[in-house]
């Protein structure tokens, strides 16, 4: 047994540190305004009083730490990228996501778990190819395997598919990994409090304040706050965060939903995406089977399940594992997803001075928690966009260099 | 097991003891009677303990029967995480409890009880992680110390039938407020049906009120109303399992589902009863109420011998009046109200002789060694605060608690189906505040708690539902009275030494929620995720009504500010089969696949058709196969079914210039007769689809598809037909139309004989287009040559497709005519460099990159993509598709599509198509290069498996006939 345990069981109290703190009153001015205490925007405040010393921050947020996104992923972890600037931006979160537990202190969760993308055509076979290609370029562990290696590591699989779109191969990439998503976004939030960070829960952000192109405050549903530099790392809201400032993004709402079943005891190891299925799936630490399908096909700022994406999703995953049929669903929720025209971020210094956004996170968000961490702490610190994000600045859109992740997001599209 | 516990037949039961039921539980036999639940018959039978906690793998055992709690979560071998309380126990069943180590009664992880104070809230977040090498061990003990059943692999997936269903009104909740609403719609005229999760409608019915002469018959009175009425079905064993949006209602009936399209709907799913926390209150024997009169009255089985009840309303004195009815000794009624039960139950109990102690709460229950079951009760007064005076403890004897001290409303769906809700302090109770159109409620999830304002109330809401149908109500409806306030505010009991339990499905704790407050997880969302309660498989039907009033106490604010967690499908888990239904998976078959099948053919997958990739024969590789229908195009004549490109007619007078809008090419100068190429862009100038328009008519066009991207070009030109009003029919002509291409240099030969067009070259040239017949079959001509030889596509009705295949392929036996596959056109259509979109292109490639910007006409006024490709074209070009050799002495190992091309250690391109060139007996392929490096002659390198370079050359293309004389012969 752990040492700590024996320290929780006979010390005769046991509540620990408060982990935030709710200050009373928010101050007139900070330096720094970050709209959204999701795990990007807490990231980003604790690496600004971490590694810059900048503590006067206040993290605003509608709703509660992790309450948006970051508290409905499927909690995925990947660097399976397909363009060179994703994977060198994924390759790196990654990293830091394998000792954020001991970085913050508190234990994630990470586990390695290996992720598959099975391929059900030579044409996405081909996609896989070019994906393990780019990867092992770039140092990151991706393979392409045939149908005997699958059933090696994973023997549940029904690799024929139930004869409707046998499965001709994967990429596989043993670095993908499952962490517990909330827990993030407190480890972020005690930290950056700790050194100083201001977190304010249900408040709301009403308006920007802008005078020449800068930014000189914010105002919200607590009253105005004066500040020179704001952070937007907001998820669903993006269109109206920008409204305020009068800059345009190409962004879209989508729906993304997902569910779990009732917790079993282990036996998927690996996270399982089939593009073709539409589905991805792995099994958490408590034993429920975390599965999400594609996007709902249309624009809509909503939360709401439908009971197709369920029917749909299902119908799949027992293609694949046709024993689960007597397993059930215990809850589906949805989110909200920033879609981008090339399914890259939207990152760094925008045409208003002191506006940074951390946005266009599609469906592929979580696992960028780390590295949005560092990058944009050291985007705002320094008013200059940190290499990693150069190539996913908004001006991409007007200089046609976009690029193209549509070809190794998980599921279809 | 010890004695029997069954009662004597009595009216109303729902047992069947003509049919006795044999079965196992954890090895030893036991029986029951259909009709029974496999707890009721455990029960019936002595078994107290039916499983083990979740966490600390304590001794539990009945509590609700309602399937609000998951205490008795059993597997059979066949299928898990069985609720044992409401599932109906099935002869020759050999059941087990889920989550134990060496069965239920030895569970060696029963020994985590006693480590419980090692693992409080969080535990899991605050070690293990030192070393972080030492995670993987722990994570390896806490994952397969988590979970509850186990999946069995060879389970057979059950195939069942879904069903779409409509009605004017659903009722959901068979209870007396769902039947009085049933009836009162169904009478106004209205379709109603009324589902009920319980195997017999009924609801409180059937269990609360053997102690009420009054109550007695009202059941029957109900059940024969409804019967007469041909317009109401009452479905039991039917779980409304969630709702969506447009009165979108899932019907979970055993295994199946049912698509509930309502116009309205009422809610009167009742209300879950909720438990009193005090340290023990989660072992075997602490029962609610409810639960208990659900064992005694449908069910026929003593819940205990001599329980204490403890109470906060009217139905706790029915429970003890139930109880002592058959015999029952009741050890006391404990009433946390001060001034106790104001109605004449007080009488009725009193002359039961039971003894009623006011103003005092159960503080902790005794157990018995092991824990499986309790001896005694430890009962004190509470002061006017409403705390407990623990030094004045009263030491009651009994063998079980009966609880009922509230009720929280059964109000998920309410919640998905948009209802608001506000707390009601005079009720202690979320109530209704505002309902979207066609959503009522009514009964106890509408803060209706006495049997007669249930029946008028339910009357109120079905007729509501009526008038907001439009059908003649009465012009003043009936009114109910909320209430009697049937819900203590703060049942809740803290004790030094802990064990009081919030959720039993998740182990969480009274004082894990008080420490996790004090970490900060102070909202009701962060405290749900950091301790985990509601998050169980019942979803805090039994958990989240306490959870919110701790809370709301630590906070110092009103329970309505507090809040409760979001409500989400499903109300109780749904099986997956049921969800999946039979599994339709769409395959396509071309009219010629008959004749794929038996000629050999290889087929591969695009999207939902089937396609022969080439067509194998005896004795002769892939390789082989493929080259010989190369060289049969190449020489004499072969024939390839393209029925399953995208086809999609565009009639009216704006057809052309929508073409226009969607194409980058030009249409409205198309001669009619004749074919043009046609590139297809999005908004961004990325290149998505291509494909052929031909002029039918003046206001007539015909355009071909990618297969892949038939359906999305069709969805998308049908959206922008609307955005943009134009006036134009469009019709998704796919299935319609069969579809053969016959190409080779005696594709003239085979064809003219068979038609009565004339398909010479000066009548019908190359890019022509022409109506006529094939073999008697009217058909559509296109002279197009993908492959780059002399040919000819055939259209024809998809019924007719066959004939005219099997008519070409008699005819060219002369000339030595072969079906190719897929796989061979690749090969051609490389030959003679051409891209295949979506392969040779990606999700970034514009025209001007994969060398398409010919097919670019800017000089109209507007297409997708315009905007985008001027401002590109302005723009230095950064890569460039190209033609590529490995130069005809290559023999070594063969490079890939998607293989990279590699340039002092930097990847600068990649293969997207390649293949050993029958024709040119040499390697060639396109690959994507930096513009700079795309000259012809530029030598570069590709990286193939295991990092081997091999070396390449870019050269000119097409491979073959330049001049593309062979395909206008």
């Amino acid at each position: 047994m752990p040492l700590k345990l024996l320290k929780f069981g006979l010390s005769g109290k046991y509540a620990e540190p408060r982990m935030f703190r709710t200050p009373e009153k928010m101050r007139d001015t900070y330096d720094l305004v970050i709209i959204g205490a999701g795990g990007h925007g807490l990231a980003a405040a604790y690496h600004l009083a971490k590694d810059y010393g900048m503590t006067n921050i206040a993290v605003l947020d509608k709703g509660y730490i992790g309450g948006g996104n970051t508290g409905r992923n499927t909690a995925i972890v990947r660097s399976n990228y397909l363009t060179p600037e994703g994977v060198e931006f994924y390759k790196e979160s990654v990293r830091l996501f394998s000792q954020l537990s001991t970085e913050l202190d508190l234990n994630l969760f990470y586990t390695e778990r290996g992720h598959f993308t099975l391929a059900h055509s030579d044409a996405s076979l081909r996609t896989m190819r070019w994906r393990a290609e780019v990867n092992k370029h770039l140092d990151v562990n991706s393979e392409v395997i045939g149908p005997r290696e699958i059933s090696k590591l994973c023997p549940y699989m029904d690799l024929s598919c139930g004869g409707h779109a046998p499965v001709v191969g994967a990429l596989w990439h043993p670095p993908g990994s499952i962490i517990r998503h909330d827990a993030v976004a407190w480890g972020y939030a005690r930290e950056a409090c700790r050194r100083g960070v201001e977190i304010f829960q249900k408040t709301a952000v009403t308006g920007i304040d802008i005078v020449d192109g800068q930014v000189t405050g914010v105002q919200t549903s607590r009253g105005p706050i004066k500040a020179r530099r704001v952070l937007s790392a907001v998820a669903g809201y993006t269109p109206r965060i920008t409204k305020m400032v009068g800059i345009r993004t190409p962004i879209v709402i989508q729906p993304l939903q997902a569910c779990v079943t009732e917790p079993l005891k282990p036996w998927l190891d690996q996270i399982v995406v089939s593009a073709s299925l539409h589905i991805y799936v792995s099994q958490s630490s408590r034993g429920e089977l975390v599965m999400g399908a594609s996007l709902d096909p249309y624009e809509l700022h909503s939360e709401r399940s439908t009971l197709d994406f369920v029917e749909g999703l299902v119908d799949h995953l027992l293609d694949l594992f046709p024993f689960l049929g007597n397993v059930k669903v215990n809850r589906q929720w949805a989110g909200m997803s920033d879609m981008t025209p090339d399914y890259s971020p939207i990152m760094g210094t925008t045409p208003i001075k002191g506006f940074y956004l951390d946005t266009g996170w599609g469906t592929w968000g979580f696992k960028a928690t780390a590295v949005c961490g560092t990058t944009m702490a050291y985007t705002v610190a320094q008013d200059d966009d940190h290499h990693l994000i150069r190539p996913f600045n908004l001006s991409r859109f007007g200089d046609y260099t976009l690029v193209g992740e549509k070809g190794a997001a998980s599921v279809g599209h | 097991m010890s004695e029997s516990k069954r009662l004597p037949p009595q009216f109303g039961e729902w047992i069947d003891r003509g049919s006795p039921v044999r079965f196992t539980f954890e090895g030893a036999a036991c029986e029951g009677f259909a009709g029974d639940t496999v707890s009721s018959a455990l029960h019936a039978g002595g078994a107290l303990m039916l499983g083990r906690s979740f966490k600390y793998h304590r001794p539990r055992g009945v509590h609700s029967l309602a399937n609000h709690d998951v205490n008795a979560m059993f597997e059979d071998g066949t299928d898990t995480n069985i609720r044992a309380d409401v599932t109906a126990v099935r002869d020759g069943a050999e059941y087990r409890a889920v989550n134990t180590v060496g069965g239920l009664a030895n569970d060696r992880l029963r020994i985590m009880d006693a480590f419980s104070r090692f693992l409080p809230v969080g535990f899991y977040y605050k070690t293990f992680h030192r070393p972080m090498s030492l995670f993987p061990f722990w994570e390896r003990q806490l994952r397969s110390a988590a979970g509850l059943g186990k999946i069995d692999g060879n389970h057979k997936r059950n195939r069942t039938p879904k069903r779409y269903d409509w009605c004017d009104v659903l009722v959901i909740g068979a209870g007396p407020s769902g039947l009085s609403a049933a009836i009162a719609a169904a009478r106004a005229g209205a379709s109603v049906v009324c589902v009920d999760e319980n195997a017999r409608p009924g609801g409180t019915l059937s269990y609360a009120y053997g102690s009420e002469p009054a109550a007695q018959g009202r059941l029957d009175e109900l059940l024969k109303a409804a019967a007469s009425l041909p317009n109401l079905s009452i479905r039991c064993n039917t779980l409304a399992a969630g709702y969506y949006a447009d009165h979108w209602v899932a019907l979970v009936d055993g295994g199946k589902m049912t698509k509930m399209r309502t116009r309205a709907v009422v809610f009167a799913q009742g209300a879950a009863e909720q438990p009193s926390v005090f340290r023990h209150n989660d072992l075997p024997g602490v029962m609610l109420a409810s639960g208990a009169q659900r064992l005694l009255r449908r069910y026929s089985v003593r819940p205990f011998e001599s329980p204490l009840v403890v109470t906060a309303n009217a139905d706790g004195y029915r429970a003890a009046l139930d109880f002592a009815s058959i015999g029952i000794h009741v050890a006391g009624i404990v009433d946390l109200r001060p001034d106790g039960e104001p109605s004449d139950l007080d009488e009725r109990v009193k002359a039961a002789h039971i003894t009623i102690h006011h103003g005092q709460a159960v503080y902790e229950a005794v157990p018995r060694d092991g824990l499986v079951g309790i001896k005694a009760a430890v009962v004190c007064p509470l002061d006017k605060q409403g705390e407990l005076d623990t030094d004045d403890g009263l030491t009651i004897a009994c063998d079980g608690i009966a609880m009922s001290v509230g009720w929280a409303g059964a109000d998920g769906l309410l919640y998905q189906a948009g209802g608001r809700m506000k707390y009601s302090d005079e009720f202690e109770q979320f109530v209704p505040e505002t309902m979207p159109a066609g959503v009522f409620a009514a009964g106890r999830v509408n803060g209706v708690f006495a049997l007669d304002q249930k029946l008028i109330d339910g009357e109120r809401a079905g007729l509501s539902a009526a008038k907001y149908l439009g059908l003649s109500s009465p012009s003043t409806l009936p009114e109910a009275r909320r209430g009697p306030r049937s819900t203590h505010p703060y049942p809740i009991f803290y004790h030094p030494k802990g064990k009081a339990f919030i959720d039993l499905d998740e182990d969480v704790q009274l004082k894990d929620l008080v420490n996790a407050e004090t970490e900060g997880f102070d909202n009701i969302e962060l405290l749900k995720r950091y301790t985990t309660f509601g998050m169980g498989p019942s979803q805090g039907k039994i958990a989240n009504a306490n959870t919110v009033r701790v809370l709301a106490r630590l906070r110092k604010q009103s329970v309505g500010e507090t809040g409760v967690p979001t409500s989400r499908p499903f109300w109780h888990p749904v099986r997956m089969d049921a969800l999946a239904g039979r599994g339709f998976h769409p395959h396509r078959h071309t009219p010629m696949h008959s004749f794929h099948e038996s000629h050999g053919a290889v087929f591969m997958l695009a999207g939902d058709w089937q396609r022969p990739a080439y067509y194998a024969r005896p004795g002769r590789s892939r390789e082989e196969c493929i080259t010989t229908e190369v060289e049969a195009v190449r020489h004499q004549v072969g024939m390839i079914d393209v029925g399953t490109l995208g086809k999609i007619e565009i009639s009216g007078p704006d057809a052309g210039a929508f073409l226009e809008r969607i194409y980058t090419g030009r249409f409205t100068n198309l001669k009619v007769g004749s074919t043009r190429y046609a590139l297809m862009c999005d908004e961004s100038g990325v290149v998505i689809d291509d494909g052929v328009v031909a002029r039918l008519g003046e206001d007539r066009f015909y355009a071909t598809t990618t297969t892949s991207a038939a359906a999305s070009v069709y969805r998308e030109m049908q959206r922008y037909a609307i955005v943009w009003g134009m006036n134009l029919t469009l019709v998704n002509a796919t299935g319609l139309y069969g579809g053969m291409n016959l190409a080779g240099p005696f594709a003239r030969r085979v064809l003219q004989p068979l038609t009565d067009i004339d398909a010479s070259e000066t009548a019908f040239p190359y890019m022509g287009m022409r109506e006529g017949t094939l073999a008697d079959v009217p058909a559509r001509f296109l002279r197009v040559g993908f492959v780059g030889e002399l040919g000819y596509e055939v259209h024809v009705p998809a019924n007719c497709a066959k004939h005219a295949w099997d008519a070409l392929v008699s005819a060219g036996g002369a000339f030595g005519i072969r079906p190719f596959g897929v796989e061979a056109q690749r090969v051609l259509r490389l030959e003679k460099g051409h891209a295949i979109v979506s392969q040779d292109t990606d999700g970034l490639t514009n025209p001007f990159e994969a060398g398409m910007e010919w097919a670019i006409k800017d000089d109209k006024p507007f297409f997708i993509g315009q905007r985008s490709l001027r401002i590109i074209k302005k723009r230095p070009i950064a890569r460039r598709l190209v033609a590529f050799s490995l130069g005809a002495g290559y023999h070594g190992n063969m490079p890939k599509e998607c293989h990279l091309v590699i340039d002092h250690g930097k990847i600068i391109g990649r293969v997207t198509s390649i293949a050993i060139s029958p024709t040119l007996h040499e390697p060639i392929g396109l690959a994507f290069m930096p513009a700079e490096k795309a000259a012809v002659g530029t030598p570069f390198s590709i990286r193939i498996d295991d990092g081997e370079m091999v070396a390449a050359r870019v050269v000119k293309a097409p491979f073959y006939d330049p001049h593309a004389a062979r395909q206008k012969m």
